[in-house]
C-alpha cells in the first residue's frame, strides 16, 4: 500500500465512523483544495454519494471565482449545500479593511461567529435548491453534534495538537490541555449533551500529499491555485483583503507539485500569505480556541 | 513516486529532553519550513529568551510558559529514504493519555532517558505501555550525555538496568544511543566525545526501523463498519462496508458473519469512481454486496468460510488493560466496550491482579482500577462478541473502554472465560431465591383464568407492521375472555443513566422488559410485545430474565430470525387473520390456551 493509499484509507475510515456515530453531522467546505479533497474522499467512502450536508461560511469577501466554482460543483455532484453568514456584521460594516476593526476581529465576526451560530442553529442559513438552482432560506435548523473539518497537522502549530475526533464544549471551546486519548483506530465518538465534536479526517496529510492526491485522482480543483497571465497564483485561499497571491508560474497540478518538492516553496510555510496569522504571535491559535477552523 | 512514511513516537520522563532531540533532528536534517524557524526565533527575541530547539515543537503559547509538552505534537521530515511523522509525546504523568495516543499507532518509538537523572518512574511506565500498545521497535536514547561528561560507565549502567527491565516485558531495544540533543551529539552526526560508541546515531537508527508488518498473510477479517443503502439517492445497492483488517478476499467467496453466524456469498465489490479488481487485501477499505438478503449488523466480523481460522465468540473475556479515566473503573457499572467495529455495554466482574507499572508485579488487593493502573481482569459484555487473539488480528484483538463519553482505558484480549456464572445469571438467581410470593398459587391462577401466562414476543424488520399485529392479537385474546396485555417497550420508563447511546438504551430496555414480563406472566397474563430487530442473543437474554416462565417468539421476517430460531415463523403471504390463527394454534399446542378458543 502506498503512502497516499494509506492516507486515503484512514480518511475514509474516519468519514464512515463519523457517519455511523453522528445523526447531526455536517461537513465544512471552504472551496479550497483541502476540503475539496475531503469532499472527494466522502464520495469514495459512500460509494459515489455525499449523504450529509456541506456548510460554507460566506464572508462576502471571498474571491468571486470561489462562489461560482462552489455552485457549479454543488449542482453537478448533487451536494446538499448550506450557506451561513454573519449578516449583522456584514450589514453594519464591522469588517476589515472597510470597517474600524482589525484583521483578527474581522475573522472573528465573519468566520468564527457565523460558524458557531450556524452550527448551533441559532442563526438562519440558506440551502441550495437543486430544482431551481438557487439558494433559499432553510426552515430546518439543526444543532450539529459532529462537524467534519479538513484541517491538517502540518499547517501551523496549533493544528498539530488536534485529535482526529476532537471534543468542543458548550462554549465551543477547545481544551487543548485535556483531550481524551485516541487509541489505535478507536476514536472518541461519544459526547455529553450540549457538546459537539470536530472531526479531522485529513490530519495526517501534508500540503504535498493533497496535491499528489489531486493529481492521482484527477479531482477538479478551483483554477485560482494555478498561475495566471501575470504569473501569480493563490497557494492558500481565503478572503481577498487578507490573502495574497504568490509569484509562481505553476500552471498545472504537476507544476505545483514540482514547485513544492524542489522549487521556491519547498521551505516556505503554506499560510505565509495569510496576514491574520502574523497579527499577534499566536493570532490563529487565539482564533482556533474560539472556533476558527 | 511516493515514498513510504514511518510513524515514530518520542517518549520518556518529563524534562529528559524529547522535544530538544526532535527539534535538533529537524534543524540538522534541514527539514524546517522557513516560516516556522523564523516564527519561533522571533518569539524568543520578543520574550528575551535564548532560542532552544525544544521551542520548535512547543508550538503553542501556553505550552512554552509551562515548559512541558502537553499533547502529541506531530511534525514531519524527510530523508532520501522516506518520510517521517514524528510525534512528540508528553513525559508528564498527568498526560499519559496523550503519550498512549501518540504511541498506539507508531511504527517505532524513541525512548529518552536523561543520563544525568537516570531511569525515572515514567521511563519504566512508558516502557510498559509501549509493550502493551504493541509498538514493534524501540530505540533508547540516553540524552544529556554532555552533563555526564560522556562517561562510558554511566552509559553502561543505564543500558544494563534498563535492558533488564525491558526483558521482563518481552521487549528488546534495537539500540542504546548516548546523545546530547542540545549539542547535537550522535543525533545526526557521530560524536567525537564518545569514541567508545560504535552504534548508530538517532537518525541512522530511524533509517533502520521498518514499517509495521503487513497483515495480508493473516486470516481474512473485515469488521463491518456500516451497511449502506442510499435509497433516497436512487441507489438500490445494499453495501456492507468496512476496512479489511487482515487477509484477502475475492468476489464469489463464501463468507460468514460472527457472532451471528449468518452466511452468504460475496456478489460484487463496490467502489467509487471505479470498483476494485477481483481480489483485495488488508488494509484496504471495502464495500461488498451479498448474493442473499441477510440481516447483518454493524460490528459483526466478516470472515471467509474456506479458512480454518475463525474469531472466538464469548461474553466473558480475560483481558489485560490500562486505565486512564479520571474516575476509577469499578464493578457493577456499565462501560462501553469498542472492539473491532462492535460497541457493547460491558462490566468489570473480576480483578485478577493490578500491576504497578513502575515496580512490575507488585500485587495489590484492589477492588477497583485507579488512574494509570494496569491490570489483568475479567470483563463481561451484555451479549457475546466476536474477537481474535492479537497474533491473528490486531483490530479485533484490542479494545478500548468508554466512560463518561470519553475513552478511558484500553487493552488486549487474552482469551474467553468459560467457567463460572455470568453476572446476569447471578443476578437472576439471587432475584428468584428472594422472590416473595403471596397466598395464591400458580395452579390456582390457571384454574381461575382457564389459561396459563405467557410472554409472546413479536419481531420483524418493520415495526409498524409487528405493532399492528401485536395489538390485533391482544384484541383477539381479550375477545375470547383470555387475560391478555399489550406491553410496548415505549411504555417502560426511560433509562436512568444519562446517555445518548442507542446501544445502552436497547440493553436497558431489554432488561426492563424482561423483568416486567416476569411479573406479568407470574400474574397469569398473556403478555404481547412487539420488538423490532430482535436476534437470538436478545431472545436468550429475555428468556433468562423471564425465568421461570417461558417465552414464545414469533418472527415476521425470515432473514431476521429464521424458523429455527423463532418458535413460529409467519409467512409474508398470509393476511392478518391467517397470522392470528397461526399464533392461536401454537399457544394451544403449548397448552397455554384451551381448545375451545381455536
Amino acid at each position: 500500500m502506498t503512502h497516499l493509499e494509506s492516507l486515503e484509507s484512514q480518511s475514509i475510515y474516519i468519514l464512515r465512523e463519523a457517519y455511523r456515530e453522528f445523526k447531526e453531522l455536517v461537513m465544512l467546505w471552504s472551496i479550497g483544495k483541502d476540503s475539496t479533497v475531503l469532499l472527494w474522499l466522502a464520495r469514495k467512502a459512500f460509494f459515489g454519494h455525499v449523504p450529509l450536508p456541506l456548510l460554507h461560511i460566506d464572508t462576502h469577501y471571498k474571491v468571486p471565482e470561489m462562489i461560482s466554482y462552489r455552485n457549479k460543483l454543488a449542482l453537478e455532484w448533487g451536494l446538499d449545500l448550506l450557506v451561513g453568514e454573519n449578516h449583522a456584521a456584514i450589514c453594519a460594516g464591522q469588517t476589515f479593511p472597510d470597517g474600524a476593526v482589525d484583521r483578527i476581529t474581522c475573522c472573528r465576526h465573519l468566520k468564527s461567529e457565523a460558524l458557531k451560530h450556524t452550527l448551533s442553529g441559532s442563526w438562519p442559513h440558506r440551502r441550495l435548491d437543486h430544482g431551481s438552482g438557487i439558494f433559499k432560506e432553510d426552515t430546518q435548523r439543526i444543532s450539529y453534534t459532529g462537524v467534519i473539518v479538513g484541517v491538517r497537522a502540518d499547517e501551523e502549530g496549533s493544528r498539530s495538537k488536534e485529535r482526529y475526533f476532537s471534543p468542543r464544549d458548550r462554549q465551543n471551546d477547545w481544551n487543548v490541555d485535556d483531550q481524551p486519548p485516541e487509541l489505535w483506530n478507536y476514536y472518541n465518538t461519544d459526547f455529553a449533551p450540549g457538546t459537539h465534536l470536530r472531526i479531522h479526517p485529513l490530519l495526517d496529510w501534508t500540503e504535498l500529499d493533497i496535491w499528489e492526491y489531486i493529481e492521482k485522482e484527477s479531482i477538479p480543483i478551483i483554477p485560482l491555485y494555478f498561475a495566471n497571465a501575470e504569473n501569480k497564483r493563490y497557494r492558500s485561499l481565503g478572503c481577498y483583503p487578507c490573502t495574497k497571491t504568490v509569484d509562481s508560474n505553476a500552471r498545472s497540478v504537476r507544476e505545483i507539485i514540482n514547485e513544492l518538492k524542489s522549487g521556491k516553496f519547498a521551505k516556505v510555510a503554506e499560510r505565509a500569505g495569510r496576514a491574520q496569522d502574523q497579527e499577534d504571535g499566536g493570532g490563529l491559535e487565539t482564533l482556533r480556541r474560539e472556533g476558527y477552523m | 513516486m511516493e515514498k513510504e512514511s514511518l510513524k515514530v513516537v518520542i517518549v520518556g520522563h518529563v524534562d529528559h529532553g524529547k522535544s530538544t532531540i526532535l527539534g535538533r533532528l529537524l534543524a540538522d536534517t534541514g527539514s524546517l519550513p522557513e516560516g516556522k524557524l523564523a516564527q519561533v526565533q522571533e518569539s524568543c527575541r520578543r520574550n528575551a529568551r535564548p532560542f532552544e530547539y525544544a521551542f520548535l515543537l512547543d508550538a503553542l503559547k501556553n505550552e512554552q510558559s509551562q515548559g512541558i509538552t502537553i499533547d502529541t505534537a506531530r511534525c514531519f521530515f524527510k530523508t532520501a529514504k522516506r518520510r517521517y511523522i514524528m510525534m512528540d509525546a508528553p513525559g508528564h504523568i498527568e498526560f499519559l493519555k496523550n503519550m498512549v495516543t501518540g504511541a498506539a499507532t507508531a511504527d517505532a518509538a524513541l525512548l529518552v532517558i536523561d543520563a544525568h537523572e537516570g531511569i525515572q518512574e515514567n521511563s519504566k511506565r512508558h516502557g510498559y505501555l509501549l509493550a502493551m500498545l504493541g509498538v514493534p521497535q524501540v530505540a533508547v536514547v540516553i540524552n544529556k550525555f554532555d552533563l555526564s561528561g560522556y562517561d562510558r560507565f554511566v552509559y553502561e549502567q543505564i543500558v544494563k538496568e534498563y535492558s533488564a527491565f525491558l526483558q521482563r516485558l518481552g521487549v528488546k531495544a534495537s539500540c542504546y544511543i548516548p546523545a546530547s540533543g542540545r549539542h547535537g551529539e550522535n543525533i545526526v552526526e557521530l560524536s567525537r566525545n564518545t569514541p567508545w560508541y560504535s552504534g548508530p546515531t538517532v537518525l541512522s537508527q530511524l533509517e533502520t526501523f521498518t514499517k509495521r508488518g503487513s497483515s495480508e498473510k493473516k486470516p481474512f477479517r473485515m469488521p463491518v463498519q456500516d451497511i449502506y443503502k442510499f435509497t433516497a439517492q436512487g441507489d438500490e445497492r445494499r453495501i456492507v462496508a468496512g476496512t479489511i483488517a487482515g487477509g484477502s478476499i475475492a468476489v464469489g467467496d463464501s463468507v460468514v458473519f460472527l457472532p451471528s453466524g449468518k452466511e452468504s456469498v460475496v456478489k460484487t465489490f463496490e467502489g467509487f469512481p471505479a470498483s476494485p479488481e477481483s481480489r483485495v487485501s488488508a488494509p484496504c477499505p471495502l464495500g461488498v454486496t451479498l448474493s442473499t438478503q441477510i440481516y447483518v449488523r454493524p460490528g459483526e466480523i466478516m470472515c471467509r468460510k474456506d479458512e480454518a481460522s475463525f474469531p472466538q465468540v464469548a461474553d466473558r473475556l480475560h483481558v489485560n488493560l490500562f486505565w486512564l479515566g479520571r474516575a476509577p473503573m469499578v464493578k457493577r457499572k456499565r462501560y462501553k466496550l469498542k472492539i473491532g467495529q462492535a460497541r457493547i455495554p460491558v462490566e468489570l466482574v473480576e480483578l485478577r491482579s493490578v500491576i504497578d507499572a513502575t515496580e512490575l508485579g507488585t500485587p495489590q488487593n484492589k477492588e477497583q482500577l485507579d488512574r494509570h493502573d494496569i491490570a489483568e481482569c475479567v470483563l463481561e459484555t451484555t451479549r457475546p462478541i466476536a474477537f481474535d487473539l492479537l497474533k491473528d488480528c490486531e483490530a479485533s484483538g484490542r479494545f478500548v473502554l468508554v466512560d463518561e463519553f470519553q475513552i478511558a482505558g484500553g487493552g488486549v484480549i487474552l482469551g474467553a472465560v468459560s467457567e463460572g456464572r455470568s453476572a446476569l445469571q447471578e443476578r437472576i438467581r439471587k432475584r428468584e431465591v428472594s422472590w416473595e410470593g403471596g397466598l395464591v398459587s400458580a395452579p390456582e391462577r390457571v384454574l381461575r383464568n382457564r389459561h396459563r401466562g405467557k410472554f409472546v414476543l413479536l419481531t420483524g424488520v418493520d415495526l409498524p407492521r409487528i405493532r399492528e399485529l401485536a395489538r390485533q392479537f391482544e384484541r383477539k385474546l381479550f375477545t375470547l375472555h383470555l387475560n391478555a396485555y399489550y406491553l410496548a417497550p415505549a411504555s417502560l420508563s426511560q433509562p436512568e443513566q444519562l446517555t445518548n447511546d442507542e446501544l445502552f438504551e436497547r440493553e436497558e430496555q431489554l432488561a426492563h422488559l424482561g423483568s416486567t414480563a416476569r411479573i406479568l406472566t407470574d400474574a397469569g397474563l398473556i403478555v404481547v410485545t412487539p420488538l423490532s430487530g430482535l436476534d437470538e442473543h436478545e431472545i436468550a437474554k429475555l428468556r433468562l430474565l423471564n425465568t421461570p416462565y417461558e417465552l414464545l417468539t414469533v418472527s415476521l421476517d425470515e432473514e431476521l430470525l429464521s424458523g429455527g430460531a423463532a418458535d413460529l415463523l409467519l409467512s409474508p403471504k398470509w393476511d392478518i387473520e391467517e397470522m392470528l390463527a397461526a399464533m392461536m394454534a401454537i399457544l394451544n399446542r403449548q397448552n397455554v390456551i384451551p381448545d375451545y378458543c381455536i
